[in-house]
């Protein structure tokens, strides 16, 4: 309707012009790159002349042979070794014993026990929505085939979230208490979550063999870190004032911890907790890799005969416990952070309700029981996998190729390989080494301090003395690929999200399903639909990465603060302009940590990426665990840990590191 | 305030299990290779444990012996899907009791049925194994020259994708598998880049997609496999294989120049089972078919979209003479 020239909202900025000189002084950025241009003029000839363009092969250091006779160590001493025989062989024992004494449990409480305790518990911590969504879950699953299953991989996740959640939060107790531990825990915490965990499946299967003590701990090891990092976190952000008035009345130190510090960091212990389900549930169809049983299994071994639909009935379940488990410990918490207790009559809160739940829970098990179907009754079982793969196959014979005018998904595939990728890939791979290293530290240091800089170099050194400098330029040109991909999407579809509320909400599902589902169900209808090699793996990246970009752009636009909008558009205004010139600009940082969880999360797809044909680094990791290369694997893990640390320090602001990452 | 305290009960309730739990099994040594897994049967008298490798024919041996342990022995069984050399860790380790088809590690069966004796050999399952070099029936009708490795740069063009540039694509699949490829293209002097599919799900899922638009291909590929039923393929001709180019080839793996050698696929077992296993060894050391049971298995598991245990069930109900003297020996 406002048809009104486009003059209204205009950034002052270049309203001076200031002479050369103090330009420079003026823009620290551009005094920074005429530092840099200056260091490039002296060092480049001189590395070139002395190395070359390909990175030297005397900088670099094979750690194969170490870590072989590490791997051989292991197995020569696993049997005997006091390590093995009274540590570790304890720890694993524990771990069966746990996981058995949780799964009985579960049988012995039969299919209609429960879903019953799960849907009360649900409806007391989370609410009747919640509740409900709780008991529609737990049937799909049973009627999908997979109730054994379901309880196999139930078992597993709490035991590995008890695991997590204490080993987490007695870091965190650590890290929040002391300044030095919280230093020196922050780089492990860091390394625990970048390292792809298909990296470190082989050590772990090498040390405590293939099983579920193994997939355990490879699931703690990957769970345990949000729960450290938030635990802290909340230690840490006490309010001084009321340590001050606990400290006052002659509180102990352990006193003020478990009186004062705990209490108030309950809301970021039980955020943390949530946190280690997700990420747990995360690692389910992975850590089936080594023998974790459930329902990861049956989504693996459903790839092996090619079947998208048996893969799919598993997964849906894994997607259920996810969403059920988020919302319920997301609405605790919610609860517990605004200090109200659950709503209804007095009888329905406290002891009495707990003892509900029990004695319901009980009778239910028990009529289970009386009616002889302890496990899901056979009878009642829908076959999916049939329809899924009709559809499937229904799907790649009209998207395949020559569909009129926009071309099939495999021309796509194609020019998106032509085009993009290999441009960037031969571009990256013919840069000098030098050549990159400067780019990145130009980078790093526009955006962030000389310290930013350094260890963005530092991490790309790594990779080139590590000896996979050709690969990691591979993976590198896939992500920026994949990650321009995500970003154009997540940024066009959040935009459009944040302008409308319906939209949002039809979103919603849809995005929950993409994060949760595994790449795993994926693999197969993206090579269906984009052939072998480096474009399905994009694809499979953008699939994984685009929610959470959608979502914090969404939000981001969403908080603008509504003022400013309503002046932009009192002033005429229209609505282009207002996204363009308020809007956008304002959201800015929320924008930024788009991009650099669009970075993480287009890295932990690589791996999957070497499934489908991506080749290069997650190639090597899926070979190091196929062939029990312990270097191979271990080598091209730490080199996409590197890739992590020089992508995050290139797209990320300093000052924002500083206010403390959260997650 | 009622729940927050019943939070901390409960945690510290949980937390009680596992410390209870740890110190339940600490009392003197802990021997890790003496672990069922968590979800066994309960009763746990007769357990067996097979190893399942992402093949579809490792799939098929396994379900139909897990199919007469069970319904015709009484056993328990439990599968683990692994890859191949963490089974044979898996195996020395007692995770496993047995791996029904081996497609040939000389480096493990040296250090663990040589060396440390704690994995013995099996015998053959019957199934003799061919890896080569396959184009599609219906290209090589049109151009018999194509299934001669000489003839091979002529086609390089067609064969081309985005993902080998101006070469032609030789596809090949999952990391695990046996490979010379890349040695082979190089010293056949061939115009070939071998583009790595990364698993054997999304190989065959392109060669179905080939062969829906009769497009011609070349690809590393293996018999016994059910894929051939629907995708018939015919063996490209490479150099013979022979002993001094095999000797040559375990010295240095580059140096490769002949086509792969056909092996009867073996058995192999943890060595304390094949003693004292009782019937449930006797019964898997008897275990041998031919390739086309193999096949007949795979395919319903694979393309009829029956359950690996339905299609175990179907051969069974039909051919009981094969598999009746596996269970003669008590």
């Amino acid at each position: 309707m406002s048809i009104t020239p486009p003059i209204a909202v205009r950034p002052l900025s270049d309203a001076k012009r200031p002479g050369p000189l103090r330009a420079v002084r003026q823009f620290p950025a551009l005094s920074k790159l005429l530092l840099l241009v200056l260091a490039a003029a002296v060092l480049v000839p001189l590395l070139a002349t002395k190395y070359g363009a390909t990175w030297p092969s005397s900088l670099t250091v094979d750690v194969s042979g170490p870590l072989g006779k590490t791997s051989d160590w292991i197995i020569d001493n696993r049997d005997s070794h006091w390590l093995f025989v009274y540590f570790l062989g304890h720890l694993s024992n524990a771990v069966v014993i746990s996981v058995r004494a949780v799964y009985m449990l579960l049988l012995a409480l039969g299919w209609t026990g429960v879903t019953a305790g799960v849907t009360l518990i649900a409806w007391r911590v989370a609410g009747l929505r919640i509740a409900a969504i709780s008991l529609i879950s737990f049937l799909v699953s049973g009627l999908l085939g997979m109730w054994v299953p379901t309880m196999q991989t139930l078992a597993l996740m709490v035991v590995a979230v008890i695991f997590s959640v204490v080993v987490g939060a007695l870091l965190g107790l650590a890290g929040g208490l002391s300044e030095r531990l919280f230093r020196v825990l922050r780089p492990v915490l860091d390394t625990m979550q970048v390292l792809p965990a298909f990296a470190y499946l082989l050590p772990v299967v090498l040390v405590f063999g293939i099983g579920v003590p193994a997939a355990l701990l490879a699931t703690v090891i990957y769970a345990a870190p949000p729960m450290a990092r938030l635990t802290a976190l909340g230690l840490r952000g006490a309010d001084p004032g009321v340590l001050e008035a606990v400290s006052s009345l002659g509180a102990t130190g352990r006193q003020r911890l478990l009186t004062a510090r705990l209490p108030l960091a309950r809301k970021e212990l039980l955020l943390g907790v949530n946190q280690s389900i997700m990420m747990a549930l995360g690692m389910v169809v992975i850590a089936s890799m080594i023998g974790a049983a459930g329902l990861g299994d049956r989504v693996y071994q459903a790839l092996a005969s090619v079947d998208v639909g048996a893969a799919l009935a598993a997964a849906i379940p894994i997607v259920l416990l996810a969403i059920v488990m988020d919302r319920t410990t997301a609405a605790a918490g919610e609860r517990l952070g605004a200090g109200t207790s659950a709503p209804g009559p007095a009888w329905l809160r406290g002891w009495q309700a707990w003892t509900g739940i029990a004695v319901v829970t009980a009778v239910l098990a028990l009529a289970g029981r009386l009616s002889g179907s302890l496990v899901w009754p056979g009878a009642w079982a829908v076959d999916l996998a049939r329809p899924v793969n009709d559809f499937k196959e229904w799907m790649v014979d009209h998207l395949y190729s020559g569909v009129p005018v926009i071309g099939g998904t495999a021309d796509w595939a194609e020019h998106f390989t032509n085009w993009v990728l290999n441009p960037l890939r031969d571009g990256l791979t013919a840069l000098p080494w030098y050549g990159t290293l400067l780019i990145v530290a130009a980078l790093a240091w526009l955006i962030g301090t000389w310290r930013t800089a350094l260890t963005a170099v530092l991490a790309m050194a790594a990779i080139g003395v590590l000896g996979v400098w050709k690969p990691s330029m591979n993976t590198l040109s896939q992500v920026l690929a994949a990650l321009v991909v995500t970003l154009v999407l997540g940024f066009g579809v959040g935009i459009l999200a944040a302008g409308s509320k319906r939209l949002e909400a039809i979103l919603r599902p849809v995005l929950d399903v993409m994060q949760t589902m595994p790449q795993f169900v994926y693999l197969i209808p993206v090579v269906a639909l984009f052939a072998v090699g480096r474009a399905p793996a994009a694809a499979a990246a953008v699939v994984y990465a685009l929610p959470a970009v959608i979502r914090i752009t969404t939000q981001g636009l969403r908080q603008v603060d509504p003022g400013a909008m309503e002046a932009a558009r009192s002033l005429g205004a229209t609505r282009w302009q207002i996204l363009r010139q308020v809007q956008l600009p304002l959201a800015r940082p929320a924008l930024l940590l788009a991009v650099n969880q669009g970075v993480v999360l287009v890295l932990a797809v690589v791996i999957i990426g070497g499934l489908v044909g991506g080749g290069a680094l997650g190639y090597d990791v899926v070979t190091g665990l196929a062939t029990g290369d312990l270097a191979l694997g271990l080598v091209a893990g730490v080199a996409i840990v590197c890739l992590g640390l020089m992508l995050d320090r290139v797209t990320q602001p300093t000052e924002r590191r500083t206010t403390g990452k959260g997650v | 305030m009622s729940r927050k305290r019943t939070m901390i009960i409960g945690t510290a309730a949980l937390a009680g299990t596992a410390v209870l739990s740890l110190s339940l099994s600490s009392c003197g040594k802990a021997d890790m290779t003496k672990q069922v897994s968590p979800f066994a049967a309960a009763k746990g008298s007769k357990s067996v444990t097979l190893s399942v490798q992402t093949w579809v024919g490792a799939q098929s041996n396994v379900a139909v012996a897990k199919y007469l342990l069970e319904h015709k022995m009484g056993y328990h069984v439990d599968t683990v899907q692994v890859d191949e050399i963490p089974a044979w860790d898996a195996l020395s380790q007692g995770r496993v009791d047995a791996i029904l088809e081996d497609w040939g590690h000389p480096e493990q069966e040296q250090r663990y049925v040589k060396d440390k004796k704690t994995i013995t050999a099996g015998g053959g399952n019957g199934v003799t194994g061919h890896i080569g070099w396959y184009v599609p029936k219906y290209w090589a009708d049109k151009h018999p020259e194509v299934t001669n490795w000489k003839n091979l740069n002529k086609f390089a063009k067609q064969l081309r994708t985005s993902e080998s540039g101006n070469k032609g694509q030789l596809m090949d699949g999952s990391p695990s598998y046996v490979t010379n490829d890349k040695a082979l293209v190089k010293n056949l002097n061939l115009d070939y880049e071998v583009v790595f599919a990364g698993s054997e799900a999304a190989q065959i899922t392109q060669i179905q997609q080939f062969a829906k638009q009769k497009k011609p291909f070349l690809t590393y590929w293996y018999e016994p496999q059910w894929l051939f039923n629907q995708v018939p393929m015919v063996e490209v001709k490479l150099p013979k294989y022979t002993d001094a180019c095999a000797e040559k080839g375990a010295k240095d793996p580059t140096s490769i120049d002949c086509a792969y050698p056909t092996t009867p696929l073996q058995k192999y077992f943890n060595t304390e089972f094949a003693k004292k296993g009782g019937s449930a060894a006797a019964f898997l050391k008897d275990f041998k078919w031919t390739k086309d049971d193999q096949n007949e298995v795979s395919e319903s598991i694979a393309s009829g979209g029956l359950s690996a245990d339905e299609a175990a069930k179907r051969w069974v109900d039909k051919h009981p003479d094969v598999w009746k003297k596996w269970l003669t020996k008590k």
